[in-house]
């Protein structure tokens, strides 16, 4: 035991094995490395092909289209890494603007209590996904498809029934309004350029995400549920309770995007949201999310989202067909899928 | 052999007995743990080996019989009570999260924090350097804790699961089958991490259908065999030979006094 002892002594010595783990190596084992290095060839891409994507105003309006994906893809990504899909999400920032504006227009007060009880009852929505979950073991897949479905149909059929049309009566006069879209929906002018608020929104989501996920008991318990939940269970990790923060995570996140979707405009289309639950997962699994779960970052899905703002808005630069987008999308998606496989092959083959 | 005589066994059962409906998964089993001791349990499939283990680990209650802890007569409620029994259990999947680095799966539902309010964060340097100290202090020396425990070994996992368990303070320590799954090299590795934790002072529970591997290390055997139990000895009372006679029996005998003469 004395040689065990003397090496104790002087932990910071790095062990002689460690050497063959380059600087280099240790950059490929990041999650978000695959997503990096597409987002820098895109960019490279589109600032050939596109004339005036390295404007400032166009790189506004890439970081505009990004942070409106972003603010969702960080909180779908840590409830990835948790191991577990959300399909609601896409129609819950729908349903979030739909609650505020209609209860602000319809008992007349304050826009900030519609957007009071919309954050309340949005979080209830999150809550009643994870419940359903934890209560149920059924796959989120199943439990977040119904509520998709059902989020839909109320989205629709009480804005109808209240509204008579499919959209909300405009809430633009109400009390309120200018300072909820200052907060939701404003723009900030840096040197000359406009930026819309929601990147500012985007950023500190990211900084949060990335925070609690590598720093927090809580972070540590996300991958741990995602990663081997029975293994988890046993060691006296709350699986139930982080999974049900989790979904309510992504529903504060469809709050955030819906009060935006609210007060960029002032009114809300009832049907809008489909499909951008897949988008989020998208710019999540570019981001290096394992799709199994227990592996992923934060700062990955914002690079996803961004990847994707280029993309879409990238074309329309190039003044090419917006309808390629989506092959390009899937394109990435696969690619991108690839690479973080291959990359985190070589980087555990050191072991 | 040394016999330290401790006046009261940590864990000792007496004539336990266990049913699931009308089947009898155990009968009339009495084993004792003592502090710096290993008690093998040896027993071929279906033996009652899992139902022992879980008993003591607090997942099931004995129907009768007594189990005493410290001397303490007592039923353990919940794998949580049993820890705090300090019944450290290690089972054959080891609850470690592949993907996970050694440092956070060391730690993974007692992580240590440090700061307050929204700034409460992991003590991570506190983490790394405890894992890497618990881990040497186990003779375990671990080319870097920042790695996915999933890179590990079987046997380097297992190894890792030995040490949390001791640096979480168990008294007493329940391995399920360590070496099963394992080559020969790696077995004789595993054992060791058994036998520092038994001169940590621990007292250890070693289950194994592996006559040869308890003789190494054991110093009282428990044979079961279809749920009763066959043998109590300790290790002065009997061989290895006569060991493996008893654990096996009849027509298995000849194939297993050939593996072991291999190994």
């Amino acid at each position: 035991m004395s040689a065990t002892a003397e090496r104790r002594t002087d932990e910071q010595v790095i062990d002689e094995r460690l050497l063959r783990t380059s600087p280099l190596k240790k950059l490929l084992a990041r999650p978000e490395l695959g997503s990096v290095v597409g987002a820098l060839a895109v960019f490279v891409f589109f600032a050939f092909v596109a004339d005036g994507f390295l404007r400032a105003s166009s790189l506004s309006t890439v970081l505009y289209a990004s942070s409106t994906i972003g603010i969702m893809a960080v909180p779908v990504a840590l409830l990835m890494i948790g191991g577990e899909f959300d399909l609601s999400a896409g129609v819950m920032v729908t349903s979030a603007a739909l609650i505020s504006s209609m209860f602000s227009y319809q008992m007349t007060a304050n826009t900030w209590v519609g957007v009071g009880v919309s954050l309340l009852v949005t979080l209830a929505v999150g809550a009643f996904n994870g419940f359903m979950l934890t209560r149920t073991r059924l796959p989120s897949f199943i439990i977040t498809l119904g509520t998709f479905l059902m989020l839909c149909g109320m989205n629709l059929g009480f804005t109808k029934l209240i509204d008579g049309t499919v959209s909300t009566k405009t809430i633009a006069d109400m009390e309120g309004f200018s300072s909820a879209r200052a907060v939701f929906a404003s723009t900030v002018t840096v040197g000359g350029v406009d930026f819309k608020i929601t990147i500012l929104w985007w950023l500190a989501l990211v900084a949060v995400g990335s925070w609690i996920l590598l720093r927090t008991r809580v972070g540590n318990w996300i991958f741990a549920v995602g990663g081997n939940e029975d293994a988890a269970r046993a060691v006296g990790v709350p699986v139930a309770k982080t999974k049900i923060g989790l979904y309510m995570g992504v529903a504060f996140g469809a709050w955030i995007s819906g009060q935006h979707l609210l007060f960029s405009f002032d009114a809300v289309q009832s049907g809008e949201g489909v499909g951008n639950e897949l988008i989020y997962i998208i710019a999540a699994v570019i981001g290096g999310c394992l799709i199994t779960g227990g592996y992923g970052s934060a700062i990955g899905s914002a690079v996803g989202a961004l990847l994707f703002g280029m993309t879409s808005k990238g074309i329309v630069f190039a003044e090419w067909n917006p309808d390629w987008f989506k092959f390009f999308l899937g394109a990435m998606l696969l690619l991108a899928t690839l690479l973080n496989a291959w990359v985190r092959k070589r980087a555990e083959a050191t072991a | 052999m040394t016999q330290p005589k401790t006046p009261t066994a940590l864990v000792e059962l007496t004539d336990v007995s266990k049913h699931y409906g009308n089947v009898r998964a155990l009968e009339g089993v009495s084993l004792q743990v003592h502090a710096g001791e290993i008690t093998c349990v040896l027993g071929d499939n279906g033996a009652g080996k899992s139902t022992l283990i879980k008993t003591i680990a607090g997942l099931h209650q004995h129907d009768g019989g007594t189990l005493t802890v410290d001397g303490e007569e007592t039923r353990l409620a919940s794998p949580r009570d049993a820890l705090d029994r300090g019944i450290a259990t290690v089972y054959q999947d080891l609850a470690v999260v592949p993907l996970m680095p050694v440092w956070r799966n060391f730690f993974l539902g007692s992580e240590p924090r440090k700061g307050s309010g929204p700034f409460k964060r992991l003590d991570t340097g506190l983490m790394r350097r405890t894992t890497r100290e618990a881990l040497l202090r186990m003779g375990i020396d671990l080319r870097d804790v920042d790695q996915p425990i999933g890179t590990l070994s079987g046997g380097e996992r297992q190894c890792v699961a030995i040490a949390r368990a001791v640096h979480f303070g168990a008294k007493v320590l329940v391995l399920d089958e360590p070496t099963a799954a394992l080559g020969v090299k790696q077995s004789g590795v595993v054992l060791k991490y058994v036998a520092a934790a038994r001169d940590e002072g621990l007292g250890v529970v070693l289950i194994t259908h592996n006559p040869h591997h308890a003789y190494l290390v054991g110093d009282r055997f428990v044979l079961l065999r279809r749920g009763t139990m066959v043998g109590n000895h300790t290790r002065d009372e009997i061989t290895l030979d006569e060991l493996t006679r008893q654990m096996a029996g009849g027509s298995d005998l000849e194939a297993l006094r050939h593996e072991l003469q291999r190994s």
